[in-house]
């Protein structure tokens, strides 16, 4: 019934006994006491859950937490500097008010970051259909799409200056 | 020089900071030591006797604390939950009001009805535990759509209410529409469905529920717009518990359009619960909870009829509206389609004789309450399509009979037929500004480029305006309200010249940390960052209304003004003081206080030094502090108003609806932070758009199950079923009746959207003779009113 769980989050290795049938979202949650990942929905489809799992954005209410043992966990606690500095597309967000209540907010940002490093200069209407797995009631999607756009081009801006072959 | 962070600009929100960086606090994050979980136990049917209900089994589970029913309740004498606004019929008796018990005592009365509470140390624990509650039911008969409620015979949801009729209301001149609609040339005649919505804010409700042994207090962290309503509703009424031994909190609340202004069962059963185990007590819905026990919105039938003179000007109205209340009362439900929908029928036109009539039911269906707009979109919505169908019938162009029967500016304030008199408004000006910013000349012509691609393209207007900045106490109460509707506020300068600011306005999404705080920095020409905001915690804050009714700034920036004015007044006497100067001759400016003609100024940093450190203070005229406290009631409501253009391209072959562009032009009056509006307008946009293309909460008329309970069958709009939008406001029309000349901002785009995109949808479908669909104008029932409409082609002929 229950089993013991290993995995890094946010940089710092975690091993906790849960019951088996623990979902990430609530691991994170209960467990970890990072309450920063939301669950909004019980159908997989708003998106509040979302984190990255080993570089990649995942519904964490639809993961179990033996499915994350191992792996390299990072929620919106993680994404800013341990200085504090807000990741550029945080930034992003507060410049364009892409947020309004902030509850569908954490899991928007982490999958924005992830469609930005899938498409790292998207349109408008590819940052919409990424975007399609996270609802929002508040701000209508405007300011989000204004968000992840500056989020892109600033998270491109950071990039270090590729070196010339040799 | 103007303050960068003052009023009028898009200063940039400080919420954001925790909200972006996961450590915003909403209920669900608490933990107390000892905290227990509960899980109610639901009636799967929607109506049904309860003849026993047996949780032995339950009671054995590993972890389980408790198990509490109706019967516990009742036996500690719980209250029913209260109904906050009283309507009478035509016939001046009151509507009925049946209990509504925070747990089912003997009947249940809705898919939902809680009967129980299992309340365990772990949620989890709590879930499997209430699966093994045994309910013994009797199913009844039930009814779950208003039209059957009314139809003879149906099954009754409340044994003394008759025909399951709430109150049969009305509001105007029958006789004079009577007479006007004898005498009209032209009349456009609508039936029309303003389907049930659930409101769905991105955060389940949650309630934690605490009491503290030694000193016999309560605590309630719960997700509510309006912490002071819900402590009286439920210390007074429900729980019995004197206000002064209960707290309620409302931490960060994720989005509430209405939905979390009510008091609900569950928020009694976690205060209640925690005294008799002796433990903190939390409850948090799931996404399948909150469909179904989240008050609904919207939910009305309507017919409705416009008289016209040979010229296509308004006679009069009349509207005749069933609406569906559910199965009990939930905190505002009687004046959603009463005070705050018949009023707005007069809508921008200067119709001189309007009559409604509006019959609420009860059904075996959630309780049906205010959503963002609570009845202002209803009546938009009949007026627009009205109007649209109007302009069919005179063969006028839609712009120009709405141009026709503005009410023109030069008329303000104008008294409507319908109990409101509107302050300002420059209808024609929303209008004026709209037809070139959507290049409406040019629609003809990209209509005809749409059909050449196969599509078929629409343009629809909806110029609406609506009634907030919620409510004027003496208004209210003689309308039947049991509250008063003012707000408080508290400014509290520190020593060093800080200041702290408690409102009863509540945030949950529109941003009062920094707005509220850019009107204080504004007025005292301190840095924004000195002004702390403080909301939501009834032992912080000395009273207030909360936040819906797009009543923050309005009401309580008013509130906040008025504070302010008090400060001014005392610092004025301090500074006349410490400049020996007399009060007369001190001018405030920028939050400097100088003697006139002469450079002897302080700020007001100085005099709040003074004023906490009083060792030359005249003492025998003032008291130390800089500390003040106001309430302000509205004189009236406010009336923002505007004009939204819808340009839509149907796909005929999928029934797919695209909304290609949508402006909308608004007059909020004063604005303090642009970038929130927008913010506010766009928010409401979508949900507009959801209603008219994407929502509709579905019961099964028969058996009262809801068919749509997750979001695998409710469509939510999403990022790529929307556009961008086109925002455009003025302020050439300030309120006139509020110190800050704001009109408020947080409905006003799901009042007029869903009607423009309506109004489109049906012009693009036009060519195929549709003169109405109802909403939501999904792919497939577009995609059959054309089949319906256009005529099969001939069929080939036979081969020899």
């Amino acid at each position: 019934m229950s089993c013991t769980v290993s995995m890094t989050v946010n940089g710092k290795t975690v091993s906790r006994e849960v019951e088996e049938r623990t979902l990430l979202v609530a691991f994170l949650r209960e467990h970890l006491g990072l309450t920063g990942t939301h669950v909004g929905c019980d159908t997989s489809q708003c998106g509040a859950c979302v984190v990255h799992v080993d570089g990649r954005s995942v519904k964490s209410c639809t993961t179990l937490a033996v499915q994350a043992n191992g792996a390299e966990v990072t929620t919106i606690e993680g994404l800013a500097a341990a200085d504090g500095t807000l990741h550029p597309m945080q930034a992003a967000f507060r410049e364009h008010h892409g947020l309004q209540c902030g509850f569908c907010t954490p899991g928007m940002v982490m999958s924005a970051v992830d469609l930005v490093r899938d498409i790292p200069n998207p349109t408008e209407a590819e940052i919409r259909e990424g975007l399609e797995g996270n609802i929002c009631r508040c701000t209508g999607y405007h300011n989000i799409v204004k968000a992840v756009k500056a989020g892109a081009d600033a998270m491109a801006g950071a990039q270090p200056a590729p070196v010339a072959a040799e | 020089m103007a303050n960068p962070n003052g009023i009028g600009a898009s200063v940039r929100r400080r919420e954001d900071q925790r909200f972006l960086t996961g450590r915003g606090n909403y209920t669900d994050d608490f933990k107390r030591p000892n905290m227990t979980h509960a899980v109610h136990v639901r009636s799967p049917y929607a109506h049904a006797r309860i003849l026993g209900i047996d949780f032995t089994d339950a009671l054995a589970m590993p972890g389980v604390v408790a198990v509490l029913t109706g019967a516990d309740m009742e036996a500690d004498k719980v209250g029913s939950l209260p109904c906050g606004w009283q309507i009478h019929s035509k016939d001046g008796s009151p509507m009925k009001e049946p209990p509504h018990y925070p747990l089912a005592r003997d009947r249940v009365r809705y898919v939902g009805d809680a009967v129980a509470v299992v309340i365990a140390e772990t949620r989890e624990q709590a879930r499997d535990a209430a699966e093994m509650v045994v309910v013994d039911y009797e199913e009844l008969p039930a009814v779950g759509s208003s039209t059957r409620a009314v139809a003879g015979g149906a099954p009754l949801v409340h044994d003394d209410a008759p025909d399951n009729v709430c109150y049969d209301w009305h509001l105007g001149d029958q006789a004079a529409v009577d007479a006007a609609f004898a005498n009209a040339a032209h009349i456009a005649r609508i039936d029309l469905v303003n389907q049930r919505l659930v409101p769905n804010a991105m955060e389940p409700r949650a309630a934690m529920g605490e009491y503290d042994q030694s000193n016999g207090e309560y605590t309630l962290t719960t997700t509510s717009q309006n912490p002071h309503v819900t402590r009286l509703l439920m210390g007074a009424f429900v729980l019995g518990i004197p206000e002064h031994k209960l707290r309620v909190v409302a931490p960060d609340v994720g989005g509430g359009f209405g939905s979390k202004i009510f008091h609900y069962g569950e928020e009694a059963v976690v205060t209640w619960a925690a005294r008799k185990v002796g433990r903190p007590v939390k409850w948090t819905a799931d996404r399948s909870e909150s469909f179904l026990t989240d008050a609904h919105g919207r939910d009305h039938v309507s017919h409705a009829e416009l008289a016209m003179d040979a010229d296509g000007n308004f006679l009069a109205l009349r509207v005749s509206t069933l609406a569906n209340l559910g199965a009990y009362l939930s905190t505002f439900a009687p004046s959603i389609p009463t005070y705050l929908y018949a009023t707005l029928l007069a809508g921008q036109y200067k119709t001189p004789a309007i009559y409604a009539e509006v019959k609420a039911v009860f059904t075996n269906t959630s309780p049906v309450d205010a959503y963002r707009g609570a009845g202002r979109p209803e009546a938009c919505y009949l007026i627009e399509r009205l109007v649209d169908v109007a302009a069919g019938v005179m063969g006028m162009d839609k712009t120009e009979i709405r141009r026709r029967n503005f009410v023109p500016k030069e008329a303000m304030p104008y008294q409507t037929p319908v109990a409101l008199q509107y302050d300002t408004g420059d209808f024609a000006k929303n209008l004026d500004i709209a037809l070139p910013l959507v290049d409406y000349p040019g629609f003809q012509q990209r209509r005809a480029e749409s059909k050449a691609r196969g599509k078929q393209r629409g343009i629809g207007f909806a110029t609406y305006i609506e009634a907030c900045g919620i409510a004027p106490s003496n208004v209210a109460g003689a309308l039947g309200a049991r509250a008063g509707l003012y707000e408080c506020a508290e400014v509290r300068f520190h020593p060093t010249g800080s200041v702290t600011v408690f409102t009863g306005s509540h945030s949950h999404g529109q941003g009062h940390e920094t707005t509220f705080a850019q009107i204080v920095a504004d007025r005292f020409g301190i840095p924004i960052e000195n002004v702390e905001i403080v909301h939501g915690d009834t032992n912080k804050i000395p009273f207030g209304m909360g936040t819906y009714g797009s009543r923050s700034l309005a009401v309580g920036g008013s509130a906040l003004v008025k504070a302010m004015d008090k400060v001014e007044r005392k610092a004025k006497k301090i500074a006349a003081h410490m400049l020996e100067a007399a009060e007369t001759d001190i001018e405030v400016k920028d939050g400097r206080f100088t003697v006139a003609g002469t450079d002897k100024s302080l700020g007001i940093g100085d005099i709040a030094l003074q004023a906490y450190v009083p060792h030359n203070f005249p003492l025998d005229e003032l008291e130390p502090g800089l500390d003040e406290q106001a309430f302000y009631d509205p004189k009236n409501f406010t009336y923002p108003n505007g004009c939204h253009v819808c340009e839509v391209e149907i796909d005929p072959d999928t029934g797919v609806t695209t909304i290609v562009s949508f402006a909308a032009v608004d007059d909020f009056g004063n604005v303090i932070n642009p970038l929130i509006v927008e913010g506010q307008v766009h928010g409401g946009l979508v949900q507009g758009i959801g209603q008219a293309l994407y929502e509709n909460c579905v019961y099964d008329e028969e058996s009262g199950q809801l068919v749509t309970g997750s979001y695998m069958d409710y469509c939510m709009p999403r990022a790529d079923d929307v556009p961008s939008f086109t925002v455009r406001y003025h302020e050439d029309q300030p309120c006139t009746h509020n110190p800050l000349g704001v009109k408020g901002c947080g409905e006003a785009g799901t009042i007029g959207a869903a009607a423009a995109v309506m109004n489109a949808v049906v012009d693009a479908l036009s060519e195929y003779g549709v003169t109405h669909m109802d909403m939501p104008a999904t792919p497939e029932k577009v995609w059959r009113v054309i089949r319906d409409a256009t005529p099969a082609p001939a069929p080939a002929m036979a081969a020899e």
